[in-house]
């Protein structure tokens, strides 16, 4: 049990981590996979057709393959993901800002997969408001963009918040495959780490790494429980 | 039916429909100029597109042809046989644990008032024990990433002296997670069903195990069938993280073939389109049986009706979506 205590740094790290790149993830997934949502009930058709063949291909590839993409596919496209470089941000989250360039592919993979699923999340919840509103508000005359803005997306939210924390929660597990796609001292990485490299006793170990994703799932998984409960209760 | 699909918005007209037409067309030949400056030539510039990289992978008069999708053909076949052991033990597993949890719960809820007062306690003090420990099992299990059950499963095993084949491992990894989130899904499904079909059971006679297995779970599956296909979806897509503890399946596979011809990029899409393909139609099936069931049980020896408008088909699909996993 000694590691857990001397090597009780490296955990942090690896948690602090884990957590930058679910933040940063869940950030950049929420804004693209609302993007995507609206494309995919947008009246153009063309534009409809780009956000499912989006949902489509990242919601049924394993967001290994993804990862493998972020990670070959963009160096032969001549890119280093330097875009991600922003300037206050990687001061902030200094991985984002460094050299080696694994910590911004895995972000990028994680948030290309990610918001198809967060598209999916928001558009679920635009169903469930009843269609009757959005009638009304067309009868009215609303354009579409009012329509969503001050009709439908309003009361849509309701109904897509518990989808979208689980969508988040599969995130943070997610996050976990970055470790074996060169980011260097997540969590993940860090049980590999100190198992094989450093030789330290494996169950330990195993144990501090649940625990600090533990940490970040089980809470949130039981908000969750707690909202949707309080929902089925308010209908 | 109306040609209307969507509640948002009104049907466009004619002026409206050139609009989009003509700038559709615009934006679209935008598009292909910024691919081909963004994406076709930096990928040229590199011989990405030669026939030296492609080759093995599309021509079939290449040397490599043969051999190569061999090797992808065994790959899919070993991710398909992990797949297929993983989704058959979490099915049962979590078809065990949902009846234990359900059985737990109304065990908890009981008296033992016909028994001595010290034998009726240690009962309760078990039952309520035990419904902790599952509670806290899942829980857990529900919470860590899957990978991590994988890689602690290949890793401590053998720690303990247990050793087997990696496709076990990769199968008891999968088994571990996926055995949780299909028993949860289950659990609700019977806790969602009206409590006088429970009530019904028992008033007829049959015991709990009988109506469980008679009257609960029956319906419990039929209702989350589709929950149920898309974790399938997910097991099937989690097989691909057999390559962290090398089971030899597409992923792995493949990087061996990159390893000796040195075209990852060129695998990789081919192993993506194999994944895309096979998980769509699997979550068409799923769809598919979404709207059977909705039709109700009236109607299943009918033939299957016209399939409506992508549309509306992508309106009905935002329901039954799963929680999503790698």
């Amino acid at each position: 049990m000694n590691v857990l205590i001397d090597k009780f740094d490296v955990f942090a790290g690896g948690f602090w981590l884990t957590l930058q790149i679910c933040f940063l993830a869940a950030i950049g997934a929420l804004i693209l996979g609302a993007v995507v949502a609206v494309l995919r009930i947008s009246p153009v058709p063309p534009l409809r057709a780009l956000g499912t063949s989006y949902v489509n291909v990242f919601r049924n590839m394993p967001l290994t393959v993804v990862m493998f993409f972020a990670a070959f596919g963009l160096p032969a496209l001549g890119s280093n993901a330097d875009f991600l470089r922003i300037p206050v941000i990687d001061s902030l989250f200094t991985r984002l800002g460094t050299d080696l360039p694994y910590f911004r592919f895995a972000l990028i993979a994680l948030v290309l997969y990610t918001a198809a699923f967060v598209c999916e999340a928001l558009r679920s919840g635009v169903n469930a408001v009843p269609s009757g509103q959005a009638e009304a508000a067309r009868s009215l005359g609303l354009t579409f963009g009012q329509n969503l803005r001050y009709v439908v997306l309003p009361q849509s939210w309701k109904a897509s918040i518990v989808p979208l924390g689980s969508v988040i929660i599969a995130m943070i597990k997610n996050s976990a495959l970055v470790g074996f796609f060169g980011v260097v001292g997540d969590l993940s990485q860090t049980a590999d780490q100190l198992t094989s490299a450093e030789g330290y006793a494996f169950v330990p170990v195993a144990l501090g790494i649940s625990i600090g994703y533990l940490i970040m799932t089980v809470p949130l998984g039981t908000l969750l429980d707690r909202i949707e409960k309080r929902q089925a209760v308010a209908r | 039916m109306s040609q209307q699909t969507s509640v948002l918005y009104d049907v466009p007209g004619p002026r409206q429909r050139r609009i989009t037409l003509i700038s559709s067309i615009v934006a679209g030949l935008a598009l292909l100029v910024g691919a081909y400056f963004l994406v076709y030539r930096p990928l040229d510039e590199k011989g990405q597109l030669s026939m030296e990289l492609w080759g093995p992978l599309v021509d079939p008069s290449n040397e490599n042809f043969s051999l190569v999708w061999e090797r992808i053909g065994l790959g899919f076949k070993n991710t398909l046989i992990a797949a297929a052991m993983a989704i058959v033990a979490s099915l049962v597993v979590g078809t065990l644990l949902a009846v234990l949890r359900i059985q737990l719960k109304s065990l908890t809820g009981r008296k033992f008032t016909g028994l001595a007062a010290p034998l009726a306690y240690l009962l309760r003090g078990l039952s309520v024990l035990l419904s902790v420990v599952t509670r806290v099992c899942v829980e857990v299990f529900r919470g860590l990433p899957v990978v991590l059950t994988i890689f602690f499963v290949a890793r401590g095993f053998p720690e303990f002296g247990i050793y087997f084949d990696n496709l076990w491992y990769l199968v008891i990894g999968l088994t571990i997670y996926n055995s949780v989130v299909i028993g949860e899904i289950l659990r609700s499904g019977m806790e969602g069903l009206p409590g006088g079909q429970a009530e019904a059971a028992s008033a007829i006679g049959l015991s709990p195990a009988q109506s469980t297995r008679m009257i609960l779970l029956p319906q419990a599956f039929r209702i989350m069938l589709p929950a149920l296909i898309s974790q399938l979806v997910v097991v099937l897509k989690d097989t691909s993280l057999g390559f962290i503890i090398s089971y030899e399946e597409t992923l792995n596979i493949g990087k061996q073939i990159i390893g000796a011809l040195g075209n990852p990029i060129q695998v990789y899409v081919v192993i993506a389109v194999l994944f895309i393909v096979v998980n769509y139609s699997l979550s068409k099936l799923a769809q598919y049986v979404q709207r059977r069931l909705a039709q109700g049980r009236k109607t299943a020896n009918t033939p299957a009706q016209n399939p409506p408008p992508a549309a509306l088909m992508s309106q009905a699909e935002g329901a039954g979506g799963g929680g999503g996993g790698v």
